[in-house]
């Protein structure tokens, strides 16, 4: 179809154009125009919808940013927001990668812990239900990626099973896959906010932002060892077949020769589950958690003089969810084209 | 000697399985005999005790658990059955308009699949409630979608009211919904709430189901198009009958998959109280402390539910490619 000619100038279009044009005008008038940026709550009531009432987001922005963190110590969440942005655009980037990322991954996860958690150096403990905002996202993503990583791993050359050496370890591992891939996420957070607390022995107490990452954790690791089971489909037997013939043991011959190529072809659907799990992060605010979907629902929802803008407050985390997700995928197709 | 050791392997791996799963239960039952509750499903035919304001069936108090899943699960099916409807032709529609001659309204398309895709759901969903609930008006001054001439619909904080047919002494009539004192009565009422759900999972579905539609229909070869155009066909011709059929096959598999995340992204309407399955479950796990068996209830009406699906969309894959294969026979 595309072969042929691009029409740009017809009756339908014309129409359509003008639509656009009065549409965009509207929203421009709205969200710019008209607004009020100001944390005036008269001045909002003024516009009678007829604008945007970014005050909301003025007035309420330590609450949506870093939830009910003690606001004296509201720098703490802020670094660790900078340290997470940073080593995950560090990640994208070629100049950073090999084994120093992986170290600087490392201490700053330890960096991030002992900022929000304190209790050390001086910094007055925080416990974790008040940990919440974008930090919390943040770290509800990373963490959970690379800890379902290994878990995903695991599950996917047990499912794919290459050797067809392990009919039973397979038929476990597929059960496993398809019966978490199979229910909801909230299903999953419920199983961990209400089932884990009747696992452990009386008096015994496991913080609610633990029990969640796990239930995220299994989650990610069913879904990313799919991916990474493509990646593993795609290697060639021969592959294998050469590196046994050279007497590499099983591990040797996945770590050595099957994974590097397996997962550096599944690259491009990593990031997409990585986009995925950025986005179900917002759920967890059902089992009660907040992070920056629930940290605006409690600024807003909270507070009767602010309810009625929470519309605008929504529209002001949906835009940094969408910069995120909209980052993330145009990397992941820019590895697709360069693989 | 190898072979030996893979089957110690997984006889360890699977009795070792057995054993965590047989160690969680019984640590499990344990626990709530500890707190008094009686593990076990016999809990359903106890009385519920609480209302449930949007169901397709009668429902009051005095109904036992049981009944108030069965509701559950009817709003979540019914739900995910129009926004599978209504996300597969706009999905459908933005997919073929990327790909279209009209570049305006492909950079439209575009423009939707990007915003839909990259907001969370459950944003997406807060946002259109907050709309409808915000914007809406009373019933007094509901709107009358479609103006005098249309049929009788009208849209208000109350909800969508529309005529249903109903089988009564004089054969099948319409009954029309009629303004009372406060709100609609007769006819079909859909809830806020379940407008919030159906638009937003459409809406995010639509998106991905577009990409869908956009990679199957490029996957299909320039040349067959430029074959078709060549034969005489005129340019829709050529996508009726020899791009989409083509495209169809290598579809339905990722479109199945979309449909079952939608499915289970309907869970999302616990969050605006839309009375699905999870919100059901939430409430009865709260009130009974049956919380095993409540998400064993879940998890086992999800699989269910996906189970159907992928069959009903392996059944059609079937079909089609059988049909296909013995039209070229």
């Amino acid at each position: 179809m595309s072969t042929t000619r691009k029409a740009w100038l017809t009756p339908g279009n014309v129409v359509l154009a003008l639509l656009l044009i009065w549409a965009g005008w509207h929203a421009f008038d709205w969200a710019v125009l008209n607004a009020v940026f100001r944390p005036d709550v008269a001045a909002c009531r003024a516009l009678d919808g007829g604008g945007a009432c970014w005050g909301v987001v003025a007035a309420k922005y330590r609450l949506i940013l870093f939830g009910t963190y003690p606001v004296d110590q509201q720098w703490r969440p802020l670094l660790v927001t900078v340290i997470l942005l940073a080593l995950i655009i560090c990640s994208a980037m070629r100049r950073c990668q090999g084994h120093r990322l992986l170290l600087a991954w490392g201490a700053g996860l330890l960096a991030v812990a002992l900022l929000l958690k304190g209790g050390l150096f001086g910094l007055s403990n925080v416990d974790t239900p008040r940990w919440g905002g974008l930090p919390l996202t943040l770290l509800l993503t990373v963490v959970g990626l690379a800890a379902a990583f290994p878990l995903a791993v695991l599950l996917a050359l047990g499912r794919a099973d290459t050797e067809r050496r392990w009919p039973a370890v397979r038929v476990l591992c597929s059960v496993l896959i398809e019966v978490v891939r199979g229910v909801p996420l909230v299903a999953v957070l419920f199983m961990a906010a209400f089932m884990f607390p009747l696992l452990l022995p009386e008096g015994w107490e496991f913080p609610a932002l633990l029990r969640v990452l796990i239930g995220i954790v299994v989650f990610a690791g069913a879904y990313l060892a799919e991916v990474i089971r493509g990646g593993l489909l795609a290697i060639p037997a021969g592959q294998v077949e050469a590196a046994q013939a050279l007497g590499l043991s099983y591990w040797q011959v996945q770590l050595r020769v099957v994974l590097p190529q397996a997962l550096r072809g599944a690259m491009p659907s990593i990031m997409n589950s990585a986009v995925a799990l950025f986005k179900d992060t917002s759920l967890v605010i059902i089992v009660g958690l907040f992070e920056l979907t629930g940290a605006l629902g409690l600024a807003v929802d909270g507070d009767p003089i602010w309810r009625p803008f929470a519309l605008d407050g929504y529209i002001f985390i949906a835009l940094i969810y969408w910069l995120g997700c909209f980052a993330m995928s145009r990397y992941s197709r820019q590895l697709e084209r360069s693989a | 000697m190898q072979k030996h050791r893979d089957y110690l392997l997984q006889a360890v791996v699977i009795v070792l399985a057995l054993a965590a799963l047989y160690a969680l239960a019984s640590i499990v039952v344990a626990k709530m005999r500890v707190l008094g509750i009686e593990p076990g499903f016999g809990f359903l035919r106890q009385r519920a005790g609480f209302d449930i304001g949007d169901s397709r069936i009668a429902f009051d108090a005095g109904d036992s658990y049981g009944r108030a899943f069965l509701v559950g699960l009817i709003n979540t099916v019914s739900v995910s059955l129009v926004a599978i409807a209504a996300s597969v032709t706009l999905g459908g529609i933005v997919g073929l308009g990327q790909l279209g001659r009209n570049r305006l309204f492909a950079w439209l398309c575009e423009a939707h699949v990007e915003v839909f895709r990259n907001v969370p759901l459950l944003l997406q969903l807060l946002i259109v409630y907050v709309l409808l609930i915000g914007r809406l008006p009373l019933p007094h001054d509901a709107w009358h979608v479609f103006g005098n001439w249309g049929p009788n619909i009208w849209l208000s904080k109350s909800g969508l009211a529309m005529p249903w047919p109903v089988w009564g002494a004089h054969g099948l009539t319409l009954d029309r919904p009629v303004l009372g004192r406060f709100t609609f009565s007769g006819g079909a009422m859909l809830s806020p709430e379940f407008m919030a759900v159906a638009a937003a999972l459409t809406l995010y579905t639509s998106a991905y189901i577009a990409e869908t539609v956009r990679g199957a229909v490029q996957s299909v070869s320039q040349r067959q198009t430029e074959a078709a155009l060549a034969l005489g066909l005129n340019e829709r011709q050529a996508l009726r009958f020899i791009v989409v059929p083509q495209a169809l096959r290598s579809m339905i598999p990722p479109l199945a998959n979309q449909l079952l995340n939608l499915v289970k992204n309907s869970s999302l309407a616990v969050a605006v109280g839309y009375p699905d399955l999870v919100a059901v479950a939430d409430t009865t796990l709260n009130q009974s402390g049956h919380a095993v068996e409540c998400i064993s209830i879940i998890m086992a009406m999800y699989l269910l539910l996906s189970l159907l699906t992928a069959a009903l969309m392996g059944a059609w894959h079937a079909r089609l490619l059988r049909r296909q294969a013995g039209a070229r026979a």
